[in-house]
């Protein structure tokens, strides 16, 4: 399909739901509107290496693109989660979700460089980039991020990639939670090549990455178990993916986004947890309500990310002021409401 | 424009200014409305209304002082209450506010609005909260940059963007700015390094956006808010994120005699996979100008000078050196030498911490550019800048943050000498759109502000414009916040006359053309 196309999808005004792999049907409020199909539009446009820079078109599947970087010795180091390996780039801006890299090196919105939308009128509109610094007109390509898809239909992606790290290792240690939250966030607090860290069933594994030297001196300043590196290497990528056993079955899985250092919400059902202690899943069917408030007294909020009863919203309500602006901003790029209606939220 | 934080002492009597602004806005009150004055009065603690027009002097510009306008009063609340109340009184009565930190700024963002009131947050200055284990710190929005990392240093922390007047500038203008530093290419930029912000809006609510977590449901406003220039509320609270200090730091300098090179060698750099903490350039005319009052000891005779730092542990630090060094070398470096120690390090530095100062001192003013390009284009850039020196009869010398392709080419010029401010301007327009043209953009990190609002006419086109018109409505419906800047109309564009074709189509088509 063509960008003419598109644009004449969207100027019949009747609502759409934007596809392409379809590997986040699960995520965000159900999915409603039309079907608009884009996997068509793919590839990669530029890729400069030296400039750490890939534009792609927006349903160039993330495996497509990650081939292509490593060819170059570079990769996407949020680390977007493929889940079923039919993600691609423009939903992974979309959903702006980031994998077990995050914490060290930053979110998808922190590598997004530019993005090319077809608005609500079907207008094509260009924003951000290609260069890393660039404080010309607001910030609307990291806007895209999270917006899954209601404020446009994504076009084009330029973001920042990096090069791949020298050396990795990764650490076991034994450890019951709250120890191995108090270490997590020790440790994030000293100049340590840490980039990534996972706690489930009393494990923690943390990941090393940058300099040999520097990988070499971190492991022998934290001791701990050494897992061997093809089997390290499976587990960040299975747990990247929610290919992890924990993720398996069919209880609702919870997100909780909290301070790294918020005690132990000790909730029933079983508990994943990342990103040094901010990212913590939580597999179970507790009272929505009262789980949110639970989260915000810690000072984050909880998602129902995948399962469970989603007619209520799976996202956090937002304060009332903050919803008046998002309801402005919605009808500033799509008037007529014509993009994702109700995945973010169920009156956008 | 020599010395942000002293910019108004430093001023010359007689000093030409620019009048681009008209002298009332039709849009605002005409008449200095008295019974805000009052209500203001009534809100402040004594003495922090300013409407004394000797007293307001220092407010009528920032950093960038050829830009000047009186206020029509300067407040200066003391806490997160005041400024919403004062928000909420010019709301009501119609008038403009435009906020201001320390004032450093580059662009005339902060710039008064003749019929509004400048909104100083300086008094907001307190660290709330610093949770060395959590490793964020909570500030209000006047604390100075550098008084975080001072702040955070005795747990091994520190605020990581580190603009050059940090020792002055404020969170709140870094925040409004995204301000970013030379050590940005690992580090990132303020919207890389701010969790959350406390904002207050025209009409006086308050908004909290981005948490203590890492992300916060909805739309990404914090990063929507971060850069937008004061157009859509006013911080008065920040949590930043603090990070581990590297135990230490070495600085390759390395000369080159050709500028093409020297971008050759960022690029194999880069290609080679490291990502060295900064990496900067300086061409000969920066380096002639620092020299005698830095004594850093650069090689007078190279083209071209790259610094080339890494940070990490001792032995990441030898691994990365060494690993630069060598493609220096096979980048055809004619000189390469490495810190020693730490007092050598500071001293490769002094001189490109020094550019803007020394440049001070070799011309009566200079004019600062903020355009950024691919890496690859530096060359180009260059070579083209050399050929405009000649067009417009004027010097200009280069730094540049090489690593993340932000230039800072200074143009040096005489404002007494009658036409050098005017061929000064034209020269930094052209730069400007050069840098459009070669893919890039028209300021890096020091903002649109008042300056650059006919050079956002050749980035975006005017649907763009209208998305961002929209954006500022959704915050600021009467458009009362820093009202001018940032941002520029559909019809300034139009009456900029340059009816040049933008990405193919002719801009502004709906706009009668006279």
């Amino acid at each position: 399909m063509s960008i003419e196309a598109f644009r004449e999808r969207i100027l019949k005004r009747t609502p759409l739901c934007i596809r392409s792999g379809g590997s986040k049907d699960f995520y965000g409020g159900s999915l409603a509107g039309e079907l608009l199909d884009v996997s068509a539009h793919r590839g990669i446009v530029t890729y400069e290496p030296t400039e750490l820079v890939v534009t792609a078109r927006a349903a160039t599947p993330l495996a497509e693109l990650g081939s292509a970087l490593a060819e170059r010795g570079q990769w996407l180091a949020f680390e977007p989660p493929s889940f079923q390996g039919a993600a691609t780039l423009g939903g992974a801006l979309a959903a702006g979700l980031s994998g077990p890299g995050r914490a060290s090196y930053g979110a998808m919105r922190d590598f997004v460089l530019g993005a090319k939308v077809l608005d609500g009128e079907g207008r094509v509109l260009t924003f951000g980039g290609q260069v890393m610094k660039n404080v010309a007109g607001f910030d609307v390509s990291r806007l895209m991020a999270g917006s899954l898809g209601t404020l446009g239909l994504i076009l084009e992606v330029s973001i920042k990639v990096l090069p791949l790290p020298v050396a990795q290792a990764t650490l076991r240690f034994q450890l019951p939670l709250d120890q191995a939250l108090e270490t997590m966030n020790h440790w994030a607090g000293r100049p340590l090549p840490i980039t990534a860290t996972a706690w489930e069933g009393q494990r923690l594994l943390v990941r090393l990455a940058g300099a040999e030297a520097a990988v070499r001196d971190a492991c022998g300043t934290l001791g701990g178990e050494r897992v061997p590196d093809g089997e390290a290497a499976d587990y960040w990528v299975a747990l990247r993916d929610q290919r992890h056993p924990f993720f398996a079955g069919d209880a609702p899985l919870w997100r909780l986004s909290l301070p790294s250092t918020a005690t132990p919400l000790d909730l029933p059902g079983d508990t994943l947890i990342e990103w040094g202690g901010a990212q913590r899943w939580l597999r179970g069917d507790p009272d929505p309500v009262a789980l949110r408030e639970r989260a915000r007294r810690a000072g984050g909020h909880a998602t129902l990310f995948r399962g469970g009863d989603r007619a209520t919203g799976v996202f956090t309500p937002l304060p009332a002021p903050l919803a008046v602006i998002h309801r402005r901003l919605k009808a500033v790029f799509d008037p007529h409401g014509v993009f994702n209606p109700g995945r973010l939220l169920p009156d956008l | 424009m020599a010395d942000p934080a002293g910019a108004h002492e430093d001023r010359k009597p007689g000093v030409k200014v620019r009048e681009h602004t008209p002298d009332r806005d039709p849009d605002f009150p005409e008449a200095a409305p008295e019974a805000l004055l009052a209500e203001l009065r009534a809100i402040l603690p004594p003495g922090s209304l300013i409407t004394d027009e000797e007293l307001l002097r220092p407010y009528e510009c920032d950093g960038l002082s050829a830009y000047r306008r009186l206020p029509l009063a300067v407040a200066l609340p003391e806490d997160e209450a005041q400024v919403v109340a004062i928000l909420r009184a010019c709301h009501r009565a119609g008038v403009p506010i435009v906020p201001r930190g320390a004032g450093t700024g580059l662009s005339a963002g902060s710039m008064p609005h003749p019929q509004g009131v400048l909104l100083s947050l300086a008094k907001l200055n307190r660290i709330l909260h610093l949770d060395p284990v959590a490793r964020v710190a909570v500030v209000q929005t006047g604390v100075r940059n550098l008084a975080i990392s001072e702040a955070a240093l005795p747990h091994g922390l520190y605020y990581a963007p580190d603009p050059s007047s940090q020792i002055a500038c404020t969170i709140g203008g870094n925040v409004a700015e995204n301000a970013g530093g030379v050590h940005c290419l690992k580090y990132g930029l303020t919207v890389h390094n701010v969790l959350r912000i406390r904002v207050v809006t025209i009409e006086g609510d308050i908004l909290e956006l981005g948490s203590h977590a890492l992300d916060a449901p909805g739309y990404d406003l914090l990063a929507l808010f971060i850069g937008s220039e004061g157009l859509l509320g006013v911080v008065t609270e920040v949590t930043v994120r603090l990070s581990p200090k590297p135990q230490t730091a070495q600085c390759i300098m390395a000369s080159f005699d050709d500028v093409r090179k020297a971008g050759e060698a960022v690029a194999a750099v880069i290609a080679a996979g490291s990502i060295p903490s900064g990496l900067e350039m300086m061409d000969q005319g920066v380096t002639a100008a620092v020299e005698p009052f830095v004594n850093a000891g650069y090689d007078l005779d190279a083209v071209a000078i790259l610094l080339c730092e890494s940070d990490g542990t001792p032995q990441e630090v030898a691994e990365e050196i060494a690993r630069m060094r060598a493609v220096l070398e096979r980048s055809g470096a004619t000189g390469i030498r490495v810190s020693r120690n730490e007092v050598e390090r500071i001293r490769f530095w002094a001189g490109r911490k020094a550019a803007f100062p020394s440049a001070g001192r070799i011309s009566p003013d200079y004019y600062c550019m903020d355009g950024t390009i691919p890496r690859k284009r530096l060359g180009d850039m260059l070579t083209a800048i050399r050929a405009m020196e000649k067009t417009y009869g004027l010097r200009c010398i280069n730094v540049f943050h090489a690593g993340d392709g932000n230039l800072h080419p200074l143009i040096l010029y005489d404002a007494n000498v009658p036409g050098q401010l005017e061929r000064t301007e034209a020269f930094g327009a052209e730069i400007l759109r050069l840098s459009v043209s070669l893919g890039g953009t028209i300021t890096g990190e020091h903002g649109v502000g008042f300056e650059k609002l006919n050079a956002m006419c050749e980035q975006f086109t005017s649907d763009e414009l209208k998305a961002f018109h929209g954006i500022k409505r959704a915050f600021d419906p009467q458009g009362l916040l820093n009202p001018i800047k940032a941002i520029p109309s559909l019809h300034r564009c139009a009456e900029m006359g340059r009816m040049h074709v933008h990405r193919g189509e002719l801009k502004f088509p709906e706009l009668e053309r006279l």
